[in-house]
């Protein structure tokens, strides 16, 4: 299957078809979407794919803040048959120290500069929003009630559908062995099933692009982070907001099809690509939350699994054009929030390939950043 | 069994609520892919696990790409292997 293409995106995540898409929308023809497994195997399918604004920087606020306005039209804009599933109940960021209700205030300091309808609210205004919460030990919170959650399959396949009718060509179950380079620029990638000559290479394949951009010789700082979900059974709506605290590490919200889906970080995983799930995090995830939401102990857990953070040293994504090897952009180290960031960052990265002004600056997440020690360190990351 | 005026009401994920119809939309627009299937559909993503509608999907799969049963790669089976309630899986943890 030798061909070539104009642009070949690797990663069929909800990074990738949205570049797809914007690349397509602005004209660009022959572009190949290459993706390993299945559309949204990778950290996509694995996220918790809540949506929020109530970010620690600048960037990320505005980043998350124009992706929401694009969520909310992006059935009509995408002509998608189905529904995303995007539900903007809140999220409730609950603070349990003194440092943290600082840094919530600093956050908010952000957040309101930038127009972000965030607010501070006591435990006892928590708990009119969330009925169910124990405030015990709680200091305070920040609420948003335009963030929310949106269903990644479905936002994905809008995406995908979006760019095929546009003309993109998109190949599944197709792996990506290395990217070919020649005299300091891209020429193409070589799959399991041929060779696509190429003069544009976008790497979106999440922790993947670490060993992809090894095969040119190039060092991402990019770790694999194993995270684990569960999710239970269905239930009568019950909580609108999605709660989350940095203090435990979780994150829990009721989606609209009624289960619960809810997750924890553990910083002390190692860092390998591992999908493995452990009965260690039923105990602990289940301990945390009916700690935090004591309802929730009536609910059955149904499945849990586990997805991939693709984390950066400051937990900040990379974005741009990798230097030495023109033709060659990156979208990866999302950090565990990229799928709230896909549909701005899928417009930045289009407007950045075809050499256009992109409509915010995308030049603090460039790669060079860790080789000038210029880090860019996001606060608000579960 | 439904009647044929009625042939939508096939239930195959039954946890879902899934028809038989509404997977034979997804097959028919070539989503064959039982990890697609899953995923747009919710098929087998209920307290069952598609202990009920897996084989069923996948002979519905078989019969529209003519590839044999065996063929067909099935989904991960996750834990745990049947519903737990949190309050159980939480019991014995003190919390602080």
């Amino acid at each position: 299957m030798n061909k070539t293409a104009e642009y070949v995106i690797i990663g069929g995540g909800v990074i990738g078809c949205s570049i797809a898409y914007n690349l397509a929308k602005k004209g660009a023809k022959n572009i190949v979407l290459i993706e390993k497994k299945y559309l949204t195997s990778g950290a996509t399918g694995r996220c918790g794919a809540g949506v929020r604004m109530q970010f620690g920087t600048e960037t990320n606020c505005l980043l998350a803040k124009k992706s929401i306005e694009m969520f909310e039209n992006l059935e009509e804009e995408l002509g998608y048959q189905g529904s995303i599933e995007f539900k903007q109940g809140g999220y409730l960021l609950l603070a349990y120290t003194e440092k943290m209700v600082e840094q919530f205030h600093k956050n908010l300091g952000v957040q309101h500069k930038l127009g972000i309808p965030s607010s501070w609210v006591t435990p006892e205004e928590a708990k009119e929003i969330v009925p169910h919460l124990n405030i015990q030990g709680l200091l305070g919170a920040t609420f948003c009630g335009k963030d929310g959650h949106c269903n990644p399959f479905k936002t994905t396949d809008a995406y995908a559908k979006a760019a095929e009718r546009l003309g993109v060509e998109i190949m599944t179950y197709t792996e990506v062995i290395k990217l070919l380079a020649r005299d300091g620029r891209i020429t193409g990638v070589e799959t399991d099933k041929g060779t696509i000559e190429a003069p544009v290479v976008v790497l979106c394949a999440g922790s993947y692009s670490r060993d992809l951009a090894a095969t040119l010789g190039i060092d991402l700082p990019l770790t694999p982070e194993r995270h684990q979900i569960l999710v239970t059974e269905p239930v009568e709506m019950m909580q609108g907001p999605m709660v989350m605290s940095f203090y435990h590490g979780l994150y829990c919200q009721q989606v609209p099809h009624g289960s619960f889906v809810m997750g924890l970080g553990d910083p002390n995983e190692p860092k390998e690509y591992n999908y493995n799930g452990t009965w260690q995090f039923l105990h602990e995830m289940a301990a945390k939350v009916t700690f935090l939401l004591p309802p929730l102990a009536n609910l059955r857990v149904v499945r849990q699994w586990a997805g991939l953070y693709d984390l950066t040293p400051d937990r900040q994504q990379i974005l741009g054009s990798i230097p030495g090897f023109e033709g060659l952009h990156l979208a990866a180290g999302f950090s565990g929030h990229g799928f709230m960031i896909a549909p701005m960052t899928g417009k930045l990265m289009a407007e950045h390939i075809l050499g256009e002004e992109t409509s915010l600056p995308i030049s603090m997440f460039d790669f060079s950043r860790f080789a000038r020690g210029e880090l860019y360190v996001e606060p608000s990351v579960v | 069994m439904c009647d044929d005026k009625n042939k939508d009401l096939t239930i195959l994920c039954r946890c879902e609520d899934i028809t038989l119809e509404e997977i034979r939309e997804y097959i028919n627009q070539g989503v064959t892919d039982l990890e697609q299937l899953k995923r747009l559909l919710r098929v087998g993503m209920g307290p069952c696990q598609g202990r009920t509608c897996t084989p069923l999907l996948v002979n519905e799969i078989a019969k529209a790409t003519g590839r044999p049963v065996k063929d067909i790669p099935l989904t991960v089976f996750r834990q745990p292997t049947t519903a737990v309630k949190l309050g159980v899986l939480a019991g014995g943890i003190n919390h602080e």
